[in-house]
């Protein structure tokens, strides 16, 4: 369809540029929105996306460049003009307070004058027409992700914005609320809001968008009609033909050989932000890529804690590995045992940013080192000892570093993750227990990463992946369960279950049944 | 029995208003570890305003001011220039007490009228509460007002919520366009006021004549208040009569010839502190969103 | 507007250019203060850094000056390292010196040439004892230690007090809150220099400097318990997944620190004081947290940053003699470089730079 009545422009970014130090985050970007559109602006990990929206919400001050609202030009120096003039955003991580109730939350984002009564009054009934219920005095410590973004929502909605950002709302939503998701942001562009969507999902936007702009290491390379193009065009210009291109080697079945056994797992939690595990159990075979997925905060960083040893388990059963009860052994015990575990967070989890990357090799791997030393030179350290290792694992997996030995803290979130990666398997490791391994990571390192998973499992070592990402998932795992609230689902075979189950058993309330929850 | 109740009340006012200026700026993310150093620089402040202008009134505009002024030297460090702030907590004291120490030395052995009683017409006549309550001095009057109007301030109005909001999440409070900066400053700086203000009543009402270090550790179970009280204002109330009373049973216990020696009983608000500490400590290892979540983070502002 | 951006790597620049820049600073601003008060700022600031150096013995006091400063600061470093904020060590130095005294005082019969080591290992525990509160405190129930060593060094001052009025006041005092005189063998001499005689105060225990510094340096940068310092104080959560142990490490740091602050008090009640009283230490336990500042945590840094600061003790001393400046002003410098020093850490973080907004 061919609009032949001229669109009318609610919002024009013209040559935003933007640095950080040396480094130039945005270059000279154009974008202009059509009023009553959803404009999606996609790219990968990096390319500047939350750059741009920032200082269009008036968080991040360009360097250069004007933007018009309304054919005017405007100033947007702080969020409070921002919304002074009608935009809302909706943040990625959204921009709540834990402490607070829902609708204190709501009121300190309010420039106008209100009563509290009024406030609860106002929240209610733009809760009740879009269809959002929440609970207005509520703290937001104890909501789910889901509901935390309904408040972020609604209060955008309370100051009727023009426009409406939205950075990466799907990366936490199970697929029916994002369904639902989309429903509100559609009905919302009926009702003339502009919407300025970002993602790096392809199949969103091509659902969802109107128009998107593409943006690649922080420059603007094309905008263009999402329904009239395919996803390939859209990966192809959004990371470059060769990664686009990679081929995909094929997942070869597993052994029946079980690697390791959890049973009956229980472990309380330790402060009230976080979960208690109830009764898990799940076996892992060699060969076998076991899938858990669920929303973050569900119990994913206790399980995988006491996977690694950093917490002790109540009894020494609990976890078996080659039929043997390792649960009160530590961190290093089950590394030696050949139990490998890359936990969620790579900066100050599972590496330290103010040391040298061979003084992070050393880190996993000095207890290899006391092993060649008699007593007495036991006694030192000397972690040039991995000075080698630590380059072959640079070498090895194509981890691009600034220099040559760098401080960890130098590499990006890629890169950082292939080290550790890397780091991981040069034990040559039996089981491997990966928590997020591609959370925040740019295309071309996730694509690697993810072959990576398959061939470690064709080699014919156990893989457990805990990953959000559900396309993740579905792609790699020969079996899949989900996490909800401590609580661990069935493992089914991929074949048999769907996108739309993994959904549900996300997103619905498990926390008083576990009947289901046998092997 | 009233005199027992008015000492105690006097003693624990020092720590009243510096642990409730303490927990502002700890609600805002802002720990203060200074707080010993502001006292001491609000008694030198006062005790000087007193001496050079005559009228007690001054010193407590003297008190407040200079515990402004030494919370200034600690928010363009830790806030602008995002220092350590255990550590710059730590050189505030230490600054404080040579600065005291220093502006303070002409004023060795003098002494200083202290802050005249106000009685509340006709009820400061009632028995035993009048006497108690309704003949105080101002800076008691104004510390429990304070707490009061803390209390409202944190609970029900919009720059309360904005305070906790910094100081639950600073990077959030920023994306939403507040200037955490500026807001940590003013909270930073009404702690020194009080903790200038608890300073001051030490001369002015306590000990009519300066000394070096006159404050002997008071800032610091200040600091522990606030953690006792878990962050709840009028639980500072509680806090501190209870070390009030256990400050002056020491010198009961001294003046009624106690078969313990008097270091030991002067040891016991430090014990208690720690005791006190230990009890409450354990439960917020459990219950996490009590202590203010930015809590001595540094806020870096990428613009 | 002034804009910080994070370096990716710590400036080497900095490092040295830092504390440089702080004593510089700190001497210019506290120039400005004594003249604000009142005082002449140029002579007041050549009693304080310059006239310690006008005399040999007087150079030679500024090490004995330093040397507690130094013991206690190299314990310190493995606390800071660690992100560990023992700010007690004036408590722990009290109480070294108390145990290690009294041992001495009690049992005479003990007086052979190994009364002095005997006592030197009681401090050390003294010491530790002292630290080990808040760190069983810390790492049992998740108690602040800063307000619980802090507390602690309250506690031990009157602790020495009632002990020297009480239970050991040697009746022959006059009334004077004085202990016996040590027994021989706990005494720590002064240095004969062949030709001179006596060079100030200077006395064998600043060899302890030289034993004690070298051990530190190898234990922080040459064994596991360094290593795992260093990660603990940078990334604690990255201690549990090598599968250091981060109670332990804690505990540790604490008990070390504590220990050596107790060896600085039994060194400096043996070799000064020969006899305990009411107030051994002068605010060495909290002097030491700059020295540990200044010398950037690091113990060849430190021996350079001791003798600074035991500069400016001792010049006080002297302008409190010359021109009745109260010597507490050490405390205003101390306070001053410590900021500056901190700023300088943050510097090293960041990239500095004014930016120019238009729009």
């Amino acid at each position: 369809m061919v609009n032949l009545k001229e669109p009318e422009i609610l919002f024009k970014a013209h040559k935003i540029t933007k640095y950080f130090g040396e480094f130039k985050a945005n270059d000279s970007i154009n974008i202009s929105i059509i009023k009553g559109k959803i404009h999606a602006l996609l790219g990968e990990n990096g390319a500047g996306k939350s750059t741009l929206v920032k200082i269009f919400y008036g968080i991040f001050k360009p360097d250069s460049g004007s933007i018009e609202l309304n054919n005017q030009k405007i100033n947007i120096s702080s969020p409070k003009l921002a919304r002074s003039h009608g935009i809302g955003m909706v943040f990625q991580h959204f921009s709540l307070f834990p402490a607070l109730n829902i609708a204190e939350n709501i009121l300190i984002s309010l420039d106008k004058k209100i009563s509290f009564k009024q406030l609860i009054l106002d929240i209610s009934e733009l809760s009740k027409k879009w269809d959002l219920s929440i609970d207005p005095l509520k703290k937001v410590s104890e909501l789910s992700v889901g509901e935390q973004q309904r408040v972020e929502i609604i209060r955008c909605l309370m100051q009727n914005p023009k426009l409406l950002i939205m950075d990466e709302p799907t990366s936490v939503l199970t697929p029916q609320e994002i369904t639902s998701l989309f429903k509100i942001l559609k009905k919302l562009a009926k009702s003339g809001c502009s919407i300025l969507y970002i993602s790096h999902k392809l199949e969103e936007i091509i659902e969802l968008a109107d128009q998107v702009t593409i943006l690649k290491s922080g420059k603007s390379i094309a905008t263009i009609n999402p329904k009239k193009t395919t996803i390939s065009y859209l990966a192809e210009k959004m990371v470059g033909k060769e990664i686009a291109k990679l081929k995909k080697i094929s997942k070869k079945p597993f052994t029946k050989k079980i690697a390791l056994k959890i049973i009956n797992l229980n472990k309380q939690k330790e402060n009230n932000f976080g979960t208690t595990l109830n009764n898990i159990n799940f076996e892992v075979n060699y060969g076998e890529i076991l899938g858990i997925a669920g929303i973050a905060g569900n119990g994913q960083i206790e399980l995988m804690e006491t996977l690694s040893g950093e917490t002790k388990c109540k009894y020494d059963k609990e976890i078996l590995f080659n039929n043997k009860p390792i649960g009160f052994k530590g961190v290093q015990e089950r590394r030696d045992l050949g139990i490998e575990t890359i936990p969620e967070e790579r900066n100050y989890h599972a590496t330290v940013p103010d040391l040298k990357l061979h003084e992070n090799t050393f880190l996993t791997c000095y207890q290899k080192y006391f092993a060649t030393k008699n007593f007495f030179s036991s006694l030192f350290i000397n972690p040039e000892y991995s000075l080698d290792e630590s380059i072959r694992i640079i070498e090895d997996n194509d981890v691009r570093c600034p220099e040559k030995n760098p401080f960890a803290s130098q590499l990006s979130g890629g890169n950082l993750q292939k080290f550790i990666l890397g780091r991981s398997l040069a034990s040559n490791p039996k089981v491997a227990i990966f928590a997020q391994p591609t959370w925040g990571v740019d295309v071309g390192a996730a694509t690697l990463i993810r072959q990576k998973l398959i061939n470690i499992a064709n080699d014919g070592k156990a893989v457990i992946l805990i990953s959000q990402d559900l396309e993740e998932i579905f792609h790699l795992s020969d079996k899949i369960s989900v996490i909800n609230n401590g609580y661990l689902s069935d493992i089914k075979s991929i074949k048999d279950i769907t996108a739309i189950d993994v959904g549900l058993l996300m997103g619905s309330n498990l926390n008083s049944s576990n009947e289901n929850n046998i092997i | 029995m009233d005199a027992l109740i008015l000492t105690i009340i006097a003693t624990s006012i020092p720590l009243l208003l510096a642990a409730s200026g303490e927990l502002i700026a700890e609600k805002s993310g802002v720990l203060n570890l200074g707080v010993e150093g502001m006292m001491l620089s609000g008694a030198v402040g006062a005790f000087g305003a007193v001496l050079w202008l005559g009228n007690p009134y001054f010193g407590i505009i003297a008190g407040a001011i200079s515990g402004i002024l030494m919370a200034s030297v600690f928010s363009i460090f830790t806030i602008n220039f995002m220092t350590n702030q255990v550590a710059t907590g730590l050189g505030l004291t230490i600054f404080a007490t040579g600065f005291s120490g220093l502006a303070g030395a002409p004023l060795v052995g003098k002494t200083i009228p202290s802050l005249p009683k106000i009685e509340v017409y006709l009820l400061s006549d009632i028995p035993l509460i009048g006497n108690i309550f309704f003949k105080q001095d101002l800076i008691a009057y104004i510390s429990i007002l304070l707490i009061i109007l803390i209390t409202f301030f944190l609970n029900s109005s919009k720059p309360g919520i904005v305070l906790r909001a910094v100081g639950d999440n600073h990077n959030n409070a920023h994306s939403i366009g507040y200037p955490v900066k500026k807001i940590r400053w003013l909270a930073t700086c009404f702690g020194g006021m009080c903790a200038g203000l608890g300073g001051a009543y030490i001369p002015l009402l306590l000990t009519p004549h300066w000394s070096e270090g006159m404050t002997s550790g008071r800032g610091w179970i200040a600091i522990a208040l606030v953690v006792f009280a878990s962050w709840i204002p009028w639980r500072i109330i509680v806090g501190a009569f209870l070390f009030g009373g256990i400050t002056i049973a020491q010198f009961v216990g001294q003046a009624r010839g106690w078969p313990i020696p008097s270091q030991i009983l002067s040891m016991m608000p430090y014990i208690a502190t720690i005791i006190a500490l230990t009890i409450i400590s354990g439960r917020f290892s459990k219950n996490k969103s009590v202590v203010p979540e930015s809590l001595g983070k540094p806020f870096v502002d990428v613009a | 507007m002034i804009v910080f951006t994070p370096r990716n790597k710590p400036s080497k620049n900095w490092i040295f250019l830092a504390p440089t820049l702080s004593i510089i600073l700190t001497v210019i601003l506290g120039g400005f203060i004594f003249a604000f008060l009142g005082y002449n700022p140029g002579e007041t600031l050549y009693h304080i850094f310059i006239s310690p150096f006008t005399r040999i013995d007087r150079i030679s006091d500024v090490f004995v000056k330093a040397c507690p400063l130094i013991i206690i600061g190299t314990g310190l470093i493995f606390c800071f390292k660690a992100n560990v904020w023992n700010i007690g060590a004036e408590g722990q130095f009290i109480i070294g010196a108390l145990l290690a005294g009294s041992f001495g005082l009690l049992f005479p019969e003990m007086d052979t040439k190994f009364l002095l080591l005997i006592m030197i290992f009681i401090g050390f525990l003294g010491g530790a004892l002292w630290a080990f509160i808040p760190a069983i405190l810390k790492t049992k129930l998740n108690v602040n230690e800063i307000l619980v060593s802090l507390m602690l060094v309250y506690i031990a001052m009157l602790l020495i007090d009632f002990v020297v009025r009480g239970p050991l006041r040697d009746p022959m005092s006059f009334g004077f809150p004085l202990t016996k005189a040590y027994p021989e063998g706990a005494l720590i001499n002064k240095i004969p220099i062949p030709g001179i005689g006596f060079l100030g105060q200077l006395h064998y225990g600043v060899i302890s400097v030289f034993i004690l510094v070298p051990i530190a340096w190898v234990i922080i940068n040459k064994t596991l318990l360094g290593f795992q310092i260093k990660v603990l104080g940078s990334a604690p959560k990255a201690t549990s997944f090598a599968g250091f142990k981060e109670k332990r490490i804690t505990m540790i740091v604490l008990l070390l620190s504590g220990g050596l602050a107790g060896i600085a008090g039994v060194i400096e009640v043996s070799a000064n004081m020969g006899q305990l009283q009411p107030e051994i230490s002068f605010g060495y336990g909290f002097t030491a947290i700059i020295v540990v500042f200044l010398g950037r945590l690091n113990p060849i840094g430190i021996i350079l940053a001791g003798i600074i600061i035991a500069t400016v003790k001792l010049g006080a001393d002297n302008a409190q003699m010359a021109i009745g400046i109260p010597k507490v002003v050490t405390g205003l410098f101390e306070g001053i470089l410590l900021f500056f020093l901190l700023t300088g850490e943050t510097l090293q973080k960041y990239q500095i730079a004014w930016k120019n907004y238009r729009s």
